[in-house]
Order: structure tokens, then sequence, then C-alpha cells
């Protein structure tokens, strides 16, 4: 299966054997073309003894750690065929992620979040309010991952207002007249897990100001690191933000800036899903096997899109369990996971939601 | 205006540029159509011929040509 036939079906349709055959197959591809046009990939797979021209499932494909975007330039495609680098923002002080774009790539990365968010809200675009400030008008040509989201987002709203000014302040006049305009009508949000926290949750209970929403659904991704220091779990989260905001639908998903567009959305029953373009794969830290279902270890992604840079398997540093594949009670397909945090012994990382205090 | 003026008005605002060269115009061609002037882009059509566009065919606009394509879902004709 090619990825242009993926598009035409729907993102949480495949059972685990056609998913395998799917993927397996677009993978094989992906592989094959970054061996050839990527160096440093290339040499890799050679001292890995390789092999790019054979078929492989899924899980025997090797994966690259994703730090390794931050100590080398990893790109597929000539320098004039760049449209886009997107930074990974990370935490002040370190070394940034760079991840080089193509036009199709950017545009395979819209389609896919397109069909994956799509399937959660409808076809049809609401009224946005994203909880954030406007920003990275600037210097359009590197911008950073909380940008890419925010812009990404984008296509699902209309008459979209930027909740926080430059000073992470939220503009109450704004909000206030954004509520009142579309009182009658579904409303999307969208945001970064701790700067809702921070700036919006916490800034409102503070000033005991309230939001009532009739009718919300806000999508918010990033990392848990600093809500966990405060002994914040998603569920004190989705509370806390219904207790200031009012009526919300709360969907937590995740994703890194280096596999963009293929995220992993958490269903009604607080389970990450894989979709159709991405997989997960939980490896036992001491000999990188393939961990059983319910045991923890370190959570290695799998993507369809990337064609311009060698990320279509990554391990990542994160934590995480599986839990169970096509039988999740929300109905979708595909294998479901848990994620559990940051490795203790990885670098700091920062996620798109870094925001400094200067 | 006929709908070939107002759809060629709207690009050469959205992206600042001249009629001549719009007509060949592609997503990520120079650099003001990326991803954000994209967003501009579909401001200025939906504007232009009172429509909202779906996230689909947002996905899909990637070319000046392809654009009046998915127009035609509109009731649009050139």
């Amino acid at each position: 299966m090619t990825l242009e036939e993926l598009f035409r079906i729907p993102p949480y349709g495949l059972v685990a054997s056609e998913k395998e055959r799917a993927l397996s197959e677009i993978l094989y591809g992906l592989t094959l073309l970054h061996y050839e046009r990527c160096p440093e990939y290339g040499r890799i797979l050679d001292l890995l003894g390789f092999d790019p021209s054979v078929r492989h499932a899924c899980a025997e494909l090797p994966f690259l750690p994703v730090r390794l975007f931050k100590t080398y330039d990893l790109c597929s495609i000539p320098r004039e065929r760049i449209v886009k680098t997107l930074t990974s923002s990370g935490t002040s002080g370190q070394a940034v992620s760079k991840i080089f774009l193509d036009a199709d790539t950017v545009r395979n990365q819209s389609k896919t979040l397109n069909e994956i968010i799509s399937s959660f809200i409808g076809k049809q675009r609401l009224p946005l309010l994203l909880l954030d400030t406007e920003m990275l008008k600037k210097d359009r040509s590197m911008y950073s991952a909380r940008g890419a989201g925010i812009i990404g987002f984008s296509i699902f709203g209309r008459n979209t207002v930027y909740a926080l000014d430059a000073d992470m302040r939220i503009d109450m006049e704004k909000v206030t007249a954004f509520c009142e305009r579309h009182q009658a009508e579904p409303i999307l949000m969208f945001g970064y897990t701790y700067m809702i926290w921070q700036f919006v949750v916490r800034a409102l209970e503070e000033s005991g100001q309230k939001f009532a929403l009739k009718n919300a659904v806000l999508f918010h991704i990033g990392g848990w690191k600093k809500l966990k220091e405060q002994a914040v779990d998603a569920l004190e989260f989705n509370h806390r933000v219904r207790s200031v905001l009012g009526n919300v639908k709360v969907y937590n998903y995740y994703g890194m800036a280096e596999q963009l567009g293929s995220v992993f959305v958490e269903c009604e029953y607080g389970h990450m899903h894989c979709s159709n373009y991405s997989d997960v794969i939980i490896r036992r830290p001491a000999d990188f096997s393939v961990a059983g279902r319910g045991e923890r270890g370190l959570i290695e992604l799998l993507s369809a899109l990337p064609a311009s840079y060698p990320g279509h398997v990554l391990l990542t540093e994160d934590e995480g369990e599986l839990l169970g594949t096509d039988d999740c009670l929300c109905g979708r397909l595909g294998r479901y996971f848990r994620i559990h945090g940051r490795i203790k012994s990885a670098e700091l990382r920062g996620c798109s939601d870094t925001y400094e205090r200067r | 205006m006929t709908n070939e003026e107002k759809y060629t008005k709207a690009f050469m605002q959205a992206f600042d540029i001249d009629a001549e060269n719009v007509r060949t115009l592609e997503f990520q061609a120079i650099p003001a159509w990326d991803s954000v002037g994209h967003m501009g882009l579909v401001a200025a059509l939906e504007e232009a011929f009172d429509i909202m566009l779906e996230p689909d065919d947002i996905v899909d606009m990637s070319s000046f040509a392809r654009g009046k394509e998915l127009l035609a879902k509109y009731g649009i004709t050139f």
C-alpha cells in the first residue's frame, strides 16, 4: 500500500495484519530512499549490516535515537528542495533538533493531521481559540515546533483568535468577545499542555475569573513533566480546565517535532491510539527486544510520512507500555498505549511548549 | 469583477505578487506561500467568494491551478 492509498481509508480502520502489511511496505520504501539519499543514514545501516533492499517486518527496521537529529543534519533531499527547517525548541541552552522538510512532506503532514483530527471533530471548521500568543510571523523559514503545531492546527478553525497577549496574559476582552460571538455554536480550542495549565487554568484560578463555554473541544499536546512535579494528572487537568472554562471535551495528544502530522490522540477511555499512519513498538531498555503487552519500556515510533529526512523509525526517550491492539472499547483499530514520561537517564528535553520566563 | 479576476486578486493580495507570476504558482514555490501564507490565502479566497472551505480542500490547495478545480465544489466556475 502507498501513502496515497492510506489517505483514502479511515485513519483507524486497519486490523493488525493489514496494518503491518501496509506500514511495512511504506517503511521499506522510505528506508531504501533514505539509505540512498542520506549519507549518514546509509553509513549507519551499513555499520549495522542491514540490507535495505530486502523487505523486513516493522519491528526489524533499524531505529534512530531521536537525539541524533540534534547532533547531525540528517537530510535526504538536495538543499534547494528544503522549504522549511523545523527546530524543536528544546530547553534553553541545549542543542535543538533540526528537521528538513520539502513541500511534499509538509503537505502529507497536513493531510495526515487533517484525517486524524477530523475523525474526532468532523469535517466542518469551528471557531478556533488558540490558547497561546500570536508570534512567529517574522523569520518563517526557521520555525519552531511550537509555532508549527499552531499553524498546523489552524486548518480546523475559522474566526481564529489568540487568547494570550505577548506577555502570556489572557486577553480577557478578546476572549470574552469571542465567546459571546460564538455562544450558539461549538468552539474548538488548541494549546500546549503546560502553557494551558500555567497561563489559562492557574491564571484564571488566581484571578477568580471564569468562562462558561457551553460546547467546546480542546486539543492539547506537550510534556507532562512540570505538571507531574505539581502532582497534576490527566483527570485533574481535565477537571480544572472544565472548572474555569466550562463544558469542554478534552483530548490530549502526543507527537514529536521529528514526526509532525502522524500524531497519537487519547481516546475517550484515556488510551493513546496509533492511526494508520503511525505505530508504536515498546522496547526493553536492556537489550532493545520487543516488550510484551503491559510491560514498560522505551517507546519507538514509526511514521509513514518522513520522506525528506530519515525520521520514519525513531527511538524516543519516553517510557511507555502497550495496552492492546484492535480491541479498545472506543472502537478504533490499531495499537493503543500509555506514556509514563521521560526516562530518568535521558537528557532534559523540552517539548514544543517550552516557554522560558525572561 | 469576474471570478477569474477575483481569484487572481486573492493570490496577489495574499502573497504580494504580480498577476503574471500568479498562474504557475505552487505551494512552497515562493517564501510567501508557506503554511502561514497558506492560511492567509484561504482567508482571502473565503472573503472574495463568501465561502468556507473544508479542511480537506485547504490541504489539497497545492497550486493556483488546483485551487480553481477545488472551488468548483463551492459553485464557483471559471
